[in-house]
């Protein structure tokens, strides 16, 4: 992909199709393709797709934990425990454990207003620990996902050096319970992959986003940002929001308003 | 990994030369126990394909699953172990890679060492 591309002749040639087929259908009549089927993914993903998100840290209650629970929960994270015998010293445990998402809490120190938000791999366009991977085991996938291929990730966490939002764990311990949908294991490096297993089999939200939702605050909005009509880029259109560190120009695609 | 594959590759053929002696007859190289892969009529394979190349067919559906997200597929490893996970009398799934079940008892034998279940799951979801 060619960061020079022509978008006036994408956007162009994108309709071209659709107008085609809505031509050859009967007056009147215009099929609907589903984008959420349930099915598993059986064609590749493409860069048509951005998957993003946008948090707004007005609505991210303070002493609310129910994002980083669920994400522990999807992933595996909370039935990882300190093998027995394998440390005796519970802090480094504490300390190693982990952490896929943490909950930020921010003060300024001038007006004293707090402001909490969600922290994670915040999924960048040209993401630095991608430059760093001797093996080319971290690597952003064509829909935006930035991810680690385990199979080839040699645990040497450059990657967690290179990342500006400490984003990435490295896995200390043997894991006893695997996860069939997030296998994860000792040995190599691993963070938020925007719930990837659920993307690939239709569904169209996060762990996070869902809990939450649940907890009544919606402060997170998961979608696709190319599409003009999805959820987070209509709200993206309409609050004024700031990529974190966007000095950077790494393009995350996790916007925060709010802050 | 390639290195385990070569190997496993060598030994392989090593194991089709002794499995035709009734002296392994008791080994659970062939499909047995309680799994579903003892009801089933075949594997996404035939078994002499399976027995050779299972290992790339489950090498380059990792590939396409992890960076092109195709999930949909006959190949996949959660595919292998959900059919040839045997059951306790407990009814409790005993792991695949546990002494004498399906994936360890051919491995075992080769000294094939893999490293799927260090992170994979190895009882069916």
């Amino acid at each position: 992909m060619s960061d020079k591309t022509n978008l006036a002749r994408r956007n162009f040639l994108s309709k071209l199709p659709a107008a085609a087929a809505t031509a050859a259908i009967a007056p009147g009549a215009v099929l609907h393709s589903k984008d959420a089927s349930s099915a598993p993914r059986s064609e590749p993903v493409t860069s048509k797709v951005r998957w993003g998100m946008l948090v707004d840290a007005n609505k991210c209650a303070d002493g609310c934990s129910a994002c980083v629970e669920a994400c522990n929960k999807e992933n595996g994270l909370d039935i990882h425990t300190n093998p027995a015998g394998a440390d005796v010293d519970s802090t480094k445990w504490d300390q190693q454990k982990p952490v896929w998402m943490r909950s930020v809490k921010l003060k300024d120190l001038q007006s004293g207003k707090i402001t909490n938000l969600p922290m994670m791999c915040q999924h960048c366009e040209h993401p630095p620990c991608q430059d760093v991977c001797p093996t080319g085991a971290s690597f952003r996938r064509a829909d935006g996902v930035v991810l680690v291929d385990r199979h080839t990730c040699i645990g040497c966490r450059y990657c967690m050096m290179a990342c500006p939002y400490k984003a990435r764990s490295f896995i200390h311990e043997n894991v006893d319970i695997k996860p069939t949908l997030a296998p994860r294991g000792k040995g190599c490096v691993e963070s938020c992959t925007f719930c990837v297993h659920r993307l690939d089999n239709g569904q169209t939200t996060t762990a996070c986003q869902d809990a939450c939702a649940k907890e009544g605050h919606h402060a997170i909005i998961f979608g696709d940002l190319n599409d003009p009509e999805s959820q987070v880029a209509k709200a993206l259109e309409k609050y004024p929001n700031q990529q974190i560190r966007d000095d950077l120009k790494l393009n995350p695609g996790v916007h925060y308003t709010g802050i | 990994m390639q290195y385990s594959c070569s190997i496993s590759k060598l030994a392989l053929l090593l194991l089709l030369f002794f499995v035709a002696l009734p002296v392994n007859a008791d080994k659970n190289w062939r499909v047995n126990g309680n799994s579903k892969a003892t009801k089933a009529e075949a594997c996404v394979a035939p078994v002499e394909e399976m027995r050779r190349n299972h290992m790339e067919m489950i090498q380059h559906q990792r590939d396409i699953t992890v960076h092109q997200g195709i999930r949909k597929t006959d190949n996949s490893l959660h595919g292998c172990i959900d059919c040839h996970a045997n059951v306790d009398e407990q009814g409790s799934h005993i792991p695949v890679n546990a002494e004498g079940q399906f994936c360890a008892s051919c491995h075992g034998f080769v000294a094939a060492k893999l490293d799927c279940f260090s992170c994979h799951a190895t009882v069916p979801k």
